[in-house]
């Protein structure tokens, strides 16, 4: 018997255990204000969705297709590395997005941390919290709004570049000739995103 | 190079931090040792340097956090007798052997971290060394010395078992 099969027949940790205690310490720091970034996923008709929040609201929405551990690394290199895997604080988001998806909602009510996007992108998402549930814009509109009507590929790039989609509807600009265009989500979900809102309000 | 998200340190070290928090303290102080450690380790976090080798940086915070406990509690060792009954209490994995957990948590304090750290959670006598305080061939002594004494206790009982 070598040393460290010797050591293997130590008792090793209950996987139960392990869960309580990791449960227990996004508690604790969320209590202590140490949870930067808190994070959970939530199942959805597009996909598994990772959410998370600062302690100031909601600040990304990543589809699955971003790679959710790479969206992950980022924001602990962007926000903050102290994230961790902490449900409650994305309760209420969580709630919501059930809600949209059953065709129950149509206005998100959270609060948002708006600090992935900067400059004219973040004036194009700002603008885009004011397409109402069920209609769409073209890129053209869009860029119209924000005040650079030239900057149409600029608007395509802010939505592209959307830290919260869904919530801030980038889905609902689409091109000028009717065509729903690209969607960091994949076509078919802002496909499937458009047509649950129309029979939202058809419903 | 970047820190990667704290979420995944408590993924790919919480396993082993745990099992020498229990070799350390023993296993039913593991939990709160555990606990006090990520929670250290989380406040620090942001400020260690990125290329850090993060399991031995917990497993110095967890050998820090024992020895406050320790001095917190101002106890005196647990008897060895009672080691067997508390593992039994807390429900663990079916392959956990109470004679060689005993004979671990008898050893001399130095023995029995230079023994977890090494065999539990494959650290670097190098590192081994800076967390008891000593030298490298001193660290590598106290955990030789501490297999030594382990593989005498289990095989000893094993031998009368049989």
């Amino acid at each position: 018997m070598t040393d460290r099969d010797l050591i293997a027949a130590l008792p090793t940790s209950d996987p139960a255990t392990l869960t309580r205690l990791r449960d227990g310490l996004a508690d604790r720091a969320a209590a202590e204000g140490l949870l930067d970034v808190a994070y959970r996923t939530v199942d959805s008709p597009v996909g598994t969705l990772l959410l998370a929040a600062t302690p100031l609201g909601l600040t990304r929405v990543a589809y699955e297709r971003e790679g959710h551990d790479a969206v992950l690394s980022r924001l602990a290199e962007q926000v903050s590395p102290r994230v961790l895997h902490a449900p409650a604080r994305l309760d209420g988001a969580a709630r919501e997005l059930d809600e949209y998806f059953a065709g129950r909602r149509r206005v998100f009510d959270l609060p948002l941390d708006m600090r992935l996007a900067h400059g004219f992108r973040r004036t194009v998402l700002t603008h885009l919290r004011d397409i109402a549930y069920g209609s769409t814009e073209s890129y053209a509109a869009v860029a119209a709004a924000a005040g650079s009507p030239a900057a149409v590929r600029a608007v395509g790039t802010a939505c592209a570049n959307n830290p919260l989609p869904v919530v801030v509807p980038c889905h609902r600009v689409i091109r000028s000739d009717g065509s729903s265009g690209q969607y960091l989500g994949g076509p078919e979900a802002k496909r499937q995103l458009l047509s649950l809102e129309r029979a939202g309000i058809l419903a | 190079m970047t820190l990667p998200p704290f979420e995944h340190a408590v993924r790919d070290h919480g396993a082993v931090v745990h099992r020498v928090c229990a070799a350390i303290v023993g296993v039913h102080d593991a939990d709160d040792a555990w606990s006090e450690t990520f929670l250290a380790a989380l406040k620090a976090y942001p400020t260690i340097r990125p290329d850090s080798d993060l399991r031995a940086w917990l497993v110095t915070i967890a050998h820090r956090k024992a020895i406050d406990g320790y001095r917190a509690r101002k106890r005196a060792p647990v008897p060895t007798e009672s080691v067997p009954d508390r593992v039994a209490a807390e429900d663990v994995a079916p392959d956990r052997d109470d004679t060689l957990a005993a004979a671990l948590r008898a050893l001399p304090d130095k023995q029995r971290v230079a023994v977890a750290c090494r065999y539990l959670a494959d650290m670097a006598y190098r590192d081994i060394a800076d967390l008891l305080g000593s030298n490298e061939a001193a660290a590598r002594r106290s955990a030789a010395d501490g297999i030594a004494a382990l593989r005498r206790v289990y095989l000893t009982d094993s031998i009368e078992e049989t």
